[in-house]
Parts: structure tokens; sequence; C-alpha cells
């Protein structure tokens, strides 16, 4: 063999060894299958493709679980990992599946709503695949997804996406981002397909609040907040102040812009009988400027980047040594879900939902988030749900 | 499968096919040749649909 050729071989043989380490790295995150835990009061589990045909058999169907009250009543639908890399959402879905009892009216809930984002990672951003919370019986491992959809599930990409039916033009990569494909089409693109499973359930189960969890940079003006278009301000904005009297968090309300379309709490809304809210809790590991993305910042928010600029008061929060913890991010989303069900039971009081075992701020703050998570290998291995 | 995912395939192969040739024929650089084969690694999983 001459030379030349034992230098190609050496390369070919590093490159394939790199290709299979990485790849099988990948291949295990996208494949790990988290395990949820079926609390008592979760009385059916079904799936998105129930809805829509067009899911059937695809990475993007998702489990669907629903807390029934033996009185009729109002429905709420909560909607988490929307963005997969904002994790307080799926934190927060699983406190719900896993404790809530619902006396009166509906819970349905959807704990990975994009679930091929949740199988996605942003390596350039050097994102970890996992993370663990630690719970009372070990620690309890969950994938980090990305913002959008795999381009192994969709691909390829638009030039520039044409949003259905506006036709308003988004970025190309949105069309991978189920909080810009709502309200979808039964035979659009993957994503579009996740998005109009959503609003069959609106339609189907004629929901009264559909809220949609997420995460947002502490340098973006629009955290820390609830999004409401006009039919759910008053709910939003007496949440706002009831949390932040009662609970001593703020959460103040954002209008939803009628002329950005694609998103939940516009599209919900125009589309249905739905009120719709989106929740933002401050997400320091989103900043542009901060040290590694690792797991420790993901938890406990805690940069030396992120509290020099807020010396300086460039950010939209409050920000300190202590960080922004995952306990006070997950135990906003609680207890301001909760406010949302108490404010329309009031207004609402023929649609009222109770429901009980459902921590609020203080009691996630103290305790932990998990806490409140059970023990899959303890568990009826028919509550274990996989996803 | 729609015809622009068909030709998209057939495109990173097209390119993909080229690198490689271009990799057997590279006689000198050994800078080109690990090249070749980073750039052609994205073209390979996709060809063979790795998920």
């Amino acid at each position: 063999m001459s030379r030349v050729w034992i230098i190609k071989s050496i390369l070919l043989l590093i490159i394939i060894a790199l290709m299979t380490v990485a790849g099988a790295q990948l291949y295990k995150h996208r494949h790990f299958k988290m395990p949820v835990v079926a609390g008592p009061g979760v009385t059916k589990v079904a799936k998105l493709s129930d809805y829509t045909q067009g899911l059937k058999g695809t990475v993007a169907d998702t489990n669907v679980f629903y807390l029934e009250g033996k009185e009729a009543g109002g429905k709420i639908f909560i909607m988490a990992n929307t963005h997969s890399n904002e994790p307080a959402a799926i934190l927060t879905a699983l406190i719900f599946v896993e404790n809530a009892v619902v006396d009166k009216g509906t819970l349905i809930i959807i704990p990975e709503f994009n679930n091929s984002a949740g199988r996605n990672t942003r390596p350039g951003d050097g994102y970890p695949l996992y993370y663990e919370i630690p719970t009372d019986w070990g620690s309890k491992k969950f994938r980090m997804g990305n913002r959008d959809a795999s381009p192994l599930d969709q691909w390829p990409d638009p030039d520039v996406y044409v949003h259905y039916p506006d036709k308003q033009l988004l970025s190309f990569l949105d069309v991978r981002n189920t909080n810009r494909t709502w309200p979808g089409r039964p035979d659009g693109p993957l994503m579009e397909r996740v998005t109009y499973g959503a609003m069959q359930i609106m339609w189907e189960e004629k929901i009264d609040i559909a809220v949609d969890i997420h995460g947002a940079e502490t340098m973006f003006p629009v955290t820390n907040c609830i999004v409401a278009p006009e039919k759910s301000m008053r709910i939003a904005t007496m949440t706002s102040l009831t949390v932040k009297a009662r609970e001593r968090f703020d959460n103040h309300v954002e209008p939803s812009p009628s002329g950005f379309r694609g998103l939940s709490h516009r599209e919900i809304g125009d589309y249905s009988g739905t009120m719709p809210f989106l929740l933002e809790a401050p997400l320091p590991f989103l900043d542009q400027p901060t040290g590694p993305k690792t797991v420790n910042l993901l938890l406990d928010g805690k940069d030396p980047f992120l509290l020099s600029l807020s010396k300086k008061k460039k950010l939209f929060v409050p920000y300190d040594e202590a960080g922004w913890p995952m306990e006070k991010r997950v135990g906003q989303h609680c207890s301001v879900i909760l406010e949302i069900i108490r404010q329309f039971s009031r207004k609402f009081p023929d649609k009222a939902i109770t429901l009980q075992n459902v921590p609020r701020y203080a009691d996630v703050v103290q305790n932990g988030v998990g806490h409140y998570y059970h023990n899959p290998d303890k568990a009826d291995k028919a509550d274990v749900h996989l996803n | 499968m729609p015809v622009i995912m068909i030709l998209y395939y057939i495109i990173s192969a097209y390119i993909a096919g080229m690198l490689i040739w271009n990799f057997i024929k590279e006689k000198k650089s050994v800078n080109d040749m690990l090249l070749y084969l980073l750039v052609v690694i994205p073209l390979i999983l996709r060809i063979l649909r790795v998920k």
C-alpha cells in the first residue's frame, strides 16, 4: 500500500470512529424514553393522532392525559414543551399529571407537545443532552430538547415559511416551530399537523381554557408574564394581580399582537371558542451572553455575565446571586395555572373547574420540583407511560 | 415522498459522490483529504436516512 493510501485509511478510520461515537450519543438521546407515572386523577391516556390521522405512525405523535372530575364543569387544556428547550414547562405539566385530582370539570394535558423537538438538540450551542431532577427516591432523567422539530422528521425547510391560512411570511425555521404553525392543517407539514391535532381537541372537547407553558430569556421583554389576547385579558389581569398580592411574585400581562400570526395565544382564540394563555417564566439558559450552557445553568439559572448585565439594568427581570432556580419557575407556572382556573371558575360558575393536590409557588420552592414525582419502578406498570 | 424530497436526495448523493471521488483522487494535501471526509458525513447520514 502506498504512503498516500495509508494516510487516507488512517483519516477514514478516525472519521468513522468520530461519527460512530457522536452518532451513538445522538441516537440514544433521540430514542431515550422518559417514564411518566399517571397519578390518581388520570382517567384516560390517548394519543394526539386519535384527533388527526396525519400524525399516525410519526414521531410527532404524543401522549394526551385526561383527568376527568366526577362532576361536569369547564375544560382546561395544558400544553408543555411546545419548545422543548424550555424545561420548566414539562416539569410543571408532570406535577399536574402525577398529582392532580379533579373534582369538577376536565383537565387535559400534553406534556411533550413537540415530541420531535424533544428528540432534537442544538450542538452548535453546546446544549446538554439530558438533565436530572433530584427526587425523594433518586433522580429523574429528562431529555433536553430544542426549540424546533428535528430536520430528521420534517425536511427540507422552505426558503420562507408561508403561514397557513394567513399567508404571512415567517422565518424558514418557523415551519418546524409549533408556536408558529397554529392553527395548522391536516395535510400540511408535520408541525402544522401537530397544531391541527390540538385544534381538533379544542373543537371536539369544547375546551374553555388553553394554557401553553414556555420560558424566555431574561434579556427579552416578553418574559415572566402571561401573554393573552383580548378575550383572555380580564382573567389574565386578575391572575397577575392576585399572585402578586397573595404569593408575592411578579407575572405581568402582555397583550397578544393581532398582526403576528401562527402563535398559540393568537390563533387558538381566533379559531375556536377557547380562551388561550401563554405563560413565560425567565430562563437564563436561553440568554446569549452567558457562560457555557451547562446543566447547572439550566437548573439554577446562575450566571456571572447576566449578573453583571443586571447591575447595568439590561435585564427585564430582577436578577441577583441566587440566579433564577427551576423551583421558582415551576412554582410560578403551577400557581399561575391554578389562579387562571380559579378566576375562570369565579367568572363562569356554571363551568367551574375544581382540583386538588397541586402545589403552589411556595410549596414548590420549599420542597423542590422532584418532590412531586413518583418512582416509576415502584408504580403499577399500567400507570407508567413512556414519552 | 414528495418530488422535492427525491430531488434533495439525488443532489445529496451527487455531491457525496463528488466528494468521495475527490478524496480518492487527492494525492498531496492531507488537509483536503480530511475536509472531503468531514463534509461528506452529513450527506451520507442523510442518504442512509439514519435517525
